[in-house]
């Protein structure tokens, strides 16, 4: 059982959980996810693992409340404990001294994965020019934090109610367009955002790595559901990954294989709603 | 006293009836049953059966105690050489082993050994007192072993008994390998047989660490080095499903066999929506291979309610290797075998859903490097077989883990750890490797087999240490 140390409300339906796991603290590196299951009828859940610390024994979660597993475990609460966390799994990010000037881009939750990377980059002796999308000012996640690790943050949102109007993309593009020498590109959030990240940089030829989260189940490469195209080859996000080159990505088939269970999900979030009616009725 | 020559018969639900639920197929013996089959056997004085059984269990042994009703002796004589008695009697082929060697086949049936095995099995798992735990010497060696499939399972057991402080390390969050994720509920019933077997070996002081991915929370070499542990047995098995690299593979709807079992195995999706993991079967489904895999996953689709069920195999039906019992019950509740039919492409539709899969029609050639006869293709011969669900179930290969964290415990080419086959020693001092990750995809008993001698190696090892 790993015990929740800490809770907090990110944004709406947004948590950060602090999860007392010394081992997993112990071994983590940047870019690497865990797999989370709240009880035992529940799911297995894929996270990136967005912090650790490892003299005090903790590592991160921050995560969206988005169908019934997500659901349930944003019920529990400061000293509950979860049934199952397997970490740390998947490959970590490629990180080195003199890699040059990096661009972190994090949209809507995905700043939270992209947090590690950044801070291991700038520990590395790096540039880091960090850029958070969201769709508004509210639900903008992990600013500080962001800032602490980067020599330059750029914000957008959707609605222009703080920083950039507009997406990802135009910082970035403003980046480009400014001279900036940019040496690699790291974007981590929704699929088309990645996407559009990957068709930014095409033209110019700039590494760019991308973040995965195509549906898991063992993520220990045993059931091959998490596999996605990359160029001419099948490869398996959970151990492959999760990071992959964004220009080799195919994002079609990626978006095609996560709407598998669309309409299954649904009843089990009907399901799941009526189990917490019940709960709250009790 | 006339012989009998044929097996009595097993009792099953009937297949109507049994496509639609999980309970276990065959019902077992009752005892009466059980000491008439027994009977059968003509305690022979050199036992062929014994030579055909991996871990030589002593045959007419168990069978002379069953003819007389003493069935807690006779599991005590199996328990001798086989740890897990009650899956054996239910999963081994038993056609290619012990009873292809009896010689009451020669002219009838032979004698259904795994039968009377499980019977045993199953008497003393009702029977069985709650033994208290046992607790090892606080000065015993330790020794590790990574997955809690069969092998691992059988060497712990052994080890436990002589007294090592054994841990065993599991990726998932339940224990049994195969036998909790692959083999499925009406096969080999998970909390009646499989918990309970693992169960038992707690009771020797097995200490089992689930959620544990050997290769990311801990190296092999970790765990010798940090963590203490004398020896290391490494049994992760076959896990990395193979694919048939054929057009439309990736399309919604195609699964590998492993994660469409996982799924309903593992996580329960049979039970969906009280346990929220979801398998979508379509109605009509094409599984491809010819395996115990293939028909498991054959008839799991059925039970989640497919309406038409095809087994796609390219050779014919002499060569397909599953278990003569599981083709039989798969015919019978009604899958519909394609026999000298291979996949080339599965076509999609536009938004992503499997609509068929194109077929072409195979002849027998020329004996292959297998003795088998190679499946050519017929010329002009393709057709299409309309399908909303493809599982892929062709084998599966080692999965590399372990084996790319250990850089001094070599593989083969295909990636299988090279061991020993005696000792299931690797190349890295101390490290043991056997089942399915040494042999390739192979059996329950096979597995266990490997995992006994190298528990009897392991012992020397590290005797000879001191
Ligand atoms: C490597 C990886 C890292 C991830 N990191 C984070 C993270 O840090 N924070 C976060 O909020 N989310 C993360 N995700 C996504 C997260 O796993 C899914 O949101 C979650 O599994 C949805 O589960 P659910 O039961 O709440 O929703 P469901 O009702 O199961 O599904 C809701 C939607 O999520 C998609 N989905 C379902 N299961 C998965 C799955 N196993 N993987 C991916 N998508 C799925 C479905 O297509 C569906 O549309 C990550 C996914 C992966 C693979
Ligand atoms: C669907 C199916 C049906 C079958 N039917 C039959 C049958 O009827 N009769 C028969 O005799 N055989 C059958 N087999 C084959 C048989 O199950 C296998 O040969 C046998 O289970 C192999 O045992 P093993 O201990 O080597 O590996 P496995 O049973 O595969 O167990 C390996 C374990 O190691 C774990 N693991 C892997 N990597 C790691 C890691 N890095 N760290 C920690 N743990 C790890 C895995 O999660 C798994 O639990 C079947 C196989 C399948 C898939
Ligand atoms: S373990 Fe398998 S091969 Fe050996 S006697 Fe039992 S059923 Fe036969
Ligand atoms: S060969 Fe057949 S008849 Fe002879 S001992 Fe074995 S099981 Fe009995
Ligand atoms: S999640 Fe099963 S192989 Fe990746």
């Amino acid at each position: 059982m790993y015990k929740i140390l800490k809770k907090e409300l990110l944004s709406p339906n947004v948590w950060l959980y602090d999860i007392e796991a010394p081992r997993i603290a112990k071994k983590t590196q940047p870019g690497q996810f865990l797999i989370i299951r709240t009880d035992e009828e529940g799911e297995r859940i894929p996270l990136t693992i967005a912090d650790f610390d490892r003299d005090k024994g903790y590592i991160s979660i921050v995560f969206q409340e988005v169908g019934a597993g997500t659901q349930v475990l944003g019920q529990l609460n400061e000293g509950d404990s979860i049934l199952d966390v397997v970490a740390p799994l998947g490959k970590k990010t490629h990180i080195e001294k003199d890699m040059g000037t990096v661009v972190c881009i994090g949209g809507g939750i995905g700043v939270a994965p992209v947090y590690p990377i950044a801070r291991g980059m700038h520990q590395a002796g790096n540039k880091v020019i960090s850029i958070m999308g969201a769709k508004n000012k509210d639900i903008l996640i992990l600013e500080k934090e962001m800032r602490a690790v980067s020599d330059e943050v750029m914000v957008t949102t959707d609605d222009g109610s703080y920083g950039i109007k507009g997406f990802v993309t135009n910082a970035l593009q403003q980046i480009i367009d400014r001279g900036e020498k940019i040496d690699e590109v790291i974007a981590i959030g929704p699929v088309v955002m990645m996407r559009s990240v990957v068709e930014a940089t095409r033209p110019y030829k700039i590494k760019t790595v991308v973040s995965l989260n195509p549906i898991m189940v063992d993520g220990t490469g045993m059931c091959g559901g998490c596999r996605v195209q990359i160029g001419e080859e099948i490869k398996f996000a959970c151990v492959d990954g999760p990071e992959f080159d964004g220009h080799m990505v195919d994002f079609k088939g990626l978006m095609s294989r996560q709407r598998m269970y669309k309409d299954k999900e649904k009843t089990e979030s009907d399901h799941v709603c009526n189990l917490t009616k019940v709960k709250e009725a009790l | 006293m006339a012989l009998v020559m044929k097996k009595y018969t097993m009792p099953e639900q009937d297949p109507a009836i049994r496509a639609h639920n999980f309970e276990e197929v065959a019902l077992g013996y009752d005892e009466e049953t059980a000491i008439a089959e027994a009977s059968r056997c003509l305690n022979c004085q050199k036992p062929r059966c014994v030579q055909g059984c991996p871990v030589q269990i002593d045959i007419p042994g168990f069978i002379a105690k069953m003819k007389t009703g003493d069935f807690s002796d006779a599991i005590e004589v199996i328990k001798g050489s086989n740890s897990l008695p009650a899956v054996c009697g239910r999963v081994c082929p038993q056609e290619n082993q012990c009873e292809k060697y009896c010689v009451m086949g020669i002219k009838g049936e032979p004698v259904g050994i795994g039968r009377l095995e499980r019977f045993a099995a199953d008497y003393d798992l009702n029977e069985q007192q709650k033994g208290a735990p046992v607790q090892c010497a606080s000065d015993a060696k330790k020794v590790a072993i990574v997955g809690s499939g069969p092998a691992g399972l059988s060497a712990a057991g052994e080890l436990a008994k002589k007294g090592y402080k054994v841990t065993i390390f599991e990726a998932l969050h339940k224990a049994g390998g195969v036998l909790s994720y692959g083999i499925p509920e009406f096969r080999l019933p998970k909390e009646k047989i499989v918990q309970v077997e693992i169960d038992d070996l707690k009771k020797l002081g097995v200490e089992i660490r689930l959620n544990t991915v050997i290769g990311k929370l801990y190296t092999v070499d970790e765990l010798m080095q940090e963590e203490d542990f004398g020896a290391v047995f490494v049994a992760t098995g076959a896990g990395l499903p193979s694919f048939m690299h054929i057009p439309g593979e990736n399309l919604n709807g195609v699964y590998s066999a492993n994660e469409f079992l996982t799924r309903c195995n593992l996580m329960k999706a049979y039970k969906f929506p009280q346990y929220h993991t979801p398998l979508k079967v379509g109605g009509t489904v094409a599984v491809i291979g010819g395996g115990n895999v293939a028909m498991d996953a054959a008839r799991t689709s059925l039970r989640l309610g497919a309406d038409h069920v095809y087994i796609v195999y390219r050779r014919s039906e002499k060569e397909l290797p599953a278990r003569l019992e599981e083709v039989h019950h798969a015919k019978d509740e009604g899958i519909d075998f394609r026999l000298l039919n291979n996949p080339v492409e599965i076509i999609g539709s536009d938004d992503g859903n499997v609509k068929s899969l194109h077929c072409i029609k195979m002849e027998l050639g020329e004996p292959d490097s297998s003795g088998r006869r190679r499946p050519v293709p017929v010329a002009g011969s393709e057709f299409d077989l309309p399908v909303e669900t493809v599982i892929v179930a062709i084998g599966q290969g080692p999965n590399p883990l372990v084996q790319s964290t250990t850089p001094d415990m070599l593989t083969n080419k295909r990636g299988n750890i090279i061991a020993d086959e005696e000792t299931g020693a690797t190349t890295k001092e101390g490290v043991f490797a056997g089942g399915d990750i040494v042999t390739g995809a192979a059996t329950v008993i096979l597995a266990m087999g490997a995992g006994k001698k190298a528990a009897q190696a392991i012992d020397k090892y590290l005797k000879d240490k001191g």
